[in-house]
C-alpha cells in the first residue's frame, strides 16, 4: 500500500462555540488533483489553513509525505512548506515588491538563489503562465485581477513544488479568464507532476481541474467520488450543490 | 449576583488574554531581533523610511519648540530678573524632555500608523499567510527589521532634534532677545552634561522600540477588512503615545529621581 501524499485523519477545529471541522478524514494520492466543494462556512478554507500550518487543529492529524506536520513550527514548518505552492484567493501578492520578486520570493528567501538568477527564473516562470517579461518589473497594483492570478500561479509553481494548493482560483474573474486560469492550473500541475488540492464553488472549475471531488458539509466529508460521478450521484447534498438549487437538504441561513 | 459578576469576570479574562498575547508577541519579536538570519535589505529600507523621511517633521518640530521655549522662558523669567537662565533652560529642556518626547510623538504618528496600516493590510489580504507558505518567518521578515530600525533610528533623530532645538533657541535668544551669541553658546555648553544628552537618547531608543512594537502588534493582529485596519492604526498611535508618556516618567525617575 502506497503512502498518501496528504493524509488528514479525524481533524477537528473550533472557534469558540463554533465547530468548523468535525472530524475530517481525507487521503490524497501522489499526482492526484482533488477539489473540495461545499457552501460558504462549511470549513473548506479552515481545512486548507490547517494543512498549511496557518492554523492549528484542536484534534486530529495531518500527514504530508507520511510525516506528521500537525503541530510543527519554526524551521520544521519552513522545511515542510518549501515543498508546497499556494495560490491564494486574492493572489496575495506583496504590494511592495515588483512582479519578478513576488514570483521568485521563495527562491530568494528559501533557497538563497542570487537575485540575478532568481529574476531569470521568474521571467521564465511568467512565460509558463502566459505573461511576457515586460510584466516582470511592474508592481502588483499595476496588473488586472486576471494577471494578478497568473502571477500568483507563477509564484506557486516557481520553486517546483510537490504539492500545490488552490484557494478559489477563479473567484472574481470573468468566465473566459476563469477558463484560462483553469487551463493553466491543469497544465502546470501536469508539467510538474504535482499533487493538487483546490477549494472552489465554481463548478466549471471543478469539472476542468478535478480528478476527484470531495464535498464538505458541516465540517465533515459527506461525499467523495470521481469528477464524472458528480452528475450521476444520488447524494441529495451533492446534487443540490452541483445544480445550484435553493431547495434541498442544504439549508442556508437567510 | 452571577449576572453582575459575569461581565466583570469576562472583562478580566479578556484583559489577561490580551496582555498575555501582547507579552508573547513582544518576546518572540525581540528574540527574532537577536537571532539570524537578518534581512539586511529590509532593515536598510526601514532605516531610510523611519530615519531619513522623518527628519523634516522632527527637525521642524524641534526648531519651533526650541524657539517657543526661548520666547516663553524670557517672558516668564523676566518677572524675577532671571532672563540669563534662558540658554540653560532651553538646553536642558530640549535634551532631557522636549527632544525625545516630541520626536517620539511625531514618529508615533508618522511611523506607528504607517506600520500598523501596512501590516494590517498585509494581514487582511493574506500577504502574511503567503509569507509563511513561502517558508519565510513573518516575525523575521516584517517585524524584526522594523523594531531594529526604530530602536536605532530614534536616538539618531533625537540627537539631531537636540541640536536643531538648541539652535532654534539660540536664534531667538541672539536675534530677537539681543543676547550675546558667544555668551549664549558658552552658557549652553557649560550647562549641558553627558547625562542630560544620554538620558534623552536612552528615552529615544525606548520610544522607538515602543512605537515599532505597537505598530507591528496592532497591524499583525488586525482583523475584519478596512475597518479593522483603521482600528489597528488608531490603536497603534494611541497606545504608543500613552506608553511613551508613561515610560518617559519612569526613565526620568530612574535617571534623575531621588
Amino acid at each position: 500500500m502506497t503512502t498518501a501524499k496528504i493524509s488528514i485523519r479525524d481533524l477537528y477545529k473550533s472557534f469558540g462555540k463554533k465547530h468548523v471541522l468535525n472530524g475530517v478524514n481525507l487521503n490524497i494520492q501522489q499526482g492526484e488533483s482533488v477539489v473540495i466543494i461545499g457552501g460558504s462556512g462549511t470549513g473548506k478554507s479552515v481545512l486548507l489553513k490547517n494543512i498549511l500550518g496557518l492554523q492549528e487543529p484542536d484534534k486530529g492529524q495531518i500527514l504530508i509525505n507520511g510525516e506528521d506536520t500537525t503541530h510543527i513550527s519554526g524551521s520544521a514548518r519552513e522545511k515542510a512548506n518549501a515543498k508546497i505552492g499556494m495560490l491564494f484567493q486574492g493572489a496575495a501578492l506583496f504590494d511592495s515588491l515588483p512582479v519578478w520578486e513576488n514570483v521568485s520570493f521563495g527562491l530568494i528567501q528559501g533557497q538563497h538563489i542570487s537575485r540575478t538568477d532568481a529574476k531569470s527564473i521568474a521571467i521564465e516562470t511568467l512565460g509558463k503562465v502566459g505573461l511576457s517579461k515586460d510584466v516582470a518589473d511592474l508592481y502588483p497594483i499595476e496588473l488586472s485581477g486576471g494577471m494578478q492570478k497568473r502571477v500568483g500561479l507563477a509564484r506557486a509553481i516557481a520553486a517546483k513544488p510537490d504539492i500545490i494548493f488552490f484557494d478559489e482560483p477563479t473567484t472574481g474573474l470573468d468566465p473566459i479568464m476563469a477558463d484560462v486560469i483553469n487551463e493553466l492550473i491543469v497544465k502546470c500541475v501536469r508539467d510538474l507532476g504535482a499533487t493538487a488540492l483546490s477549494i472552489t464553488h465554481d463548478m466549471a472549475s471543478v469539472r476542468k481541474i478535478a480528478d476527484r471531488v470531495v464535498m464538505l458539509y458541516q465540517g465533515k466529508v459527506i461525499w467523495s467520488g470521481s469528477v464524472k460521478d458528480i452528475d450521476r450521484t444520488d447524494n441529495a447534498y451533492v446534487l443540490q450543490f452541483v445544480q445550484g438549487l435553493s431547495k434541498g437538504p442544504i439549508q442556508l441561513a437567510v | 449576583m452571577q449576572a453582575l459578576l459575569q461581565p466583570i469576570g469576562a472583562t478580566m479574562l479578556g484583559f489577561c488574554e490580551a496582555t498575555g498575547r501582547f507579552a508573547w508577541f513582544a518576546a518572540v519579536s525581540v528574540m527574532h531581533c537577536f537571532r539570524p538570519p537578518w534581512f539586511a535589505r529590509n532593515i536598510r529600507k526601514q532605516f531610510i523610511e523611519m530615519g531619513f523621511y522623518s527628519l523634516p517633521v522632527v527637525g521642524l518640530t524641534a526648531a519651533f519648540s526650541g524657539m517657543v521655549l526661548a520666547l516663553q522662558s524670557y517672558s516668564g523669567f523676566a518677572r524675577f530678573n532671571a532672563e540669563g537662565a534662558i540658554a540653560t533652560v532651553v538646553a536642558l529642556s530640549v535634551t532631557r524632555e522636549l527632544g525625545p518626547v516630541l520626536a517620539g510623538l511625531m514618529v508615533a504618528g508618522r511611523i506607528g500608523a504607517a506600520i500598523a496600516a501596512e501590516l494590517g493590510t498585509m494581514r487582511v489580504t493574506e500577504q502574511i499567510d503567503a509569507l509563511s507558505t513561502l517558508s519565510t518567518n513573518p516575525y523575521k521578515y516584517l517585524i524584526a527589521p522594523r523594531i531594529i530600525a526604530g530602536t536605532l533610528c530614534l536616538p539618531l533623530l533625537v540627537f539631531i532634534a537636540d541640536v536643531i532645538g538648541i539652535f532654534g533657541g539660540f536664534l531667538i535668544g541672539v536675534y530677537q532677545l539681543d543676547f550675546n551669541a558667544a555668551g549664549y553658546i558658552k552658557s549652553t555648553l557649560d550647562t549641558l552634561k553627558f547625562l542630560d544628552v544620554f538620558s534623552g537618547l536612552v528615552k529615544a531608543a525606548v520610544f522607538g522600540f515602543i512605537i515599532t512594537l505597537m505598530g507591528c502588534y496592532q497591524g499583525f493582529h488586525s482583523r475584519g477588512g478596512a475597518q479593522g485596519v483603521g482600528a489597528a492604526t488608531t490603536n497603534a498611535v494611541v497606545a504608543a503615545s500613552i506608553l511613551i508618556l508613561i515610560s518617559n516618567f519612569l526613565i526620568t525617575a530612574a535617571f534623575f529621581g531621588k
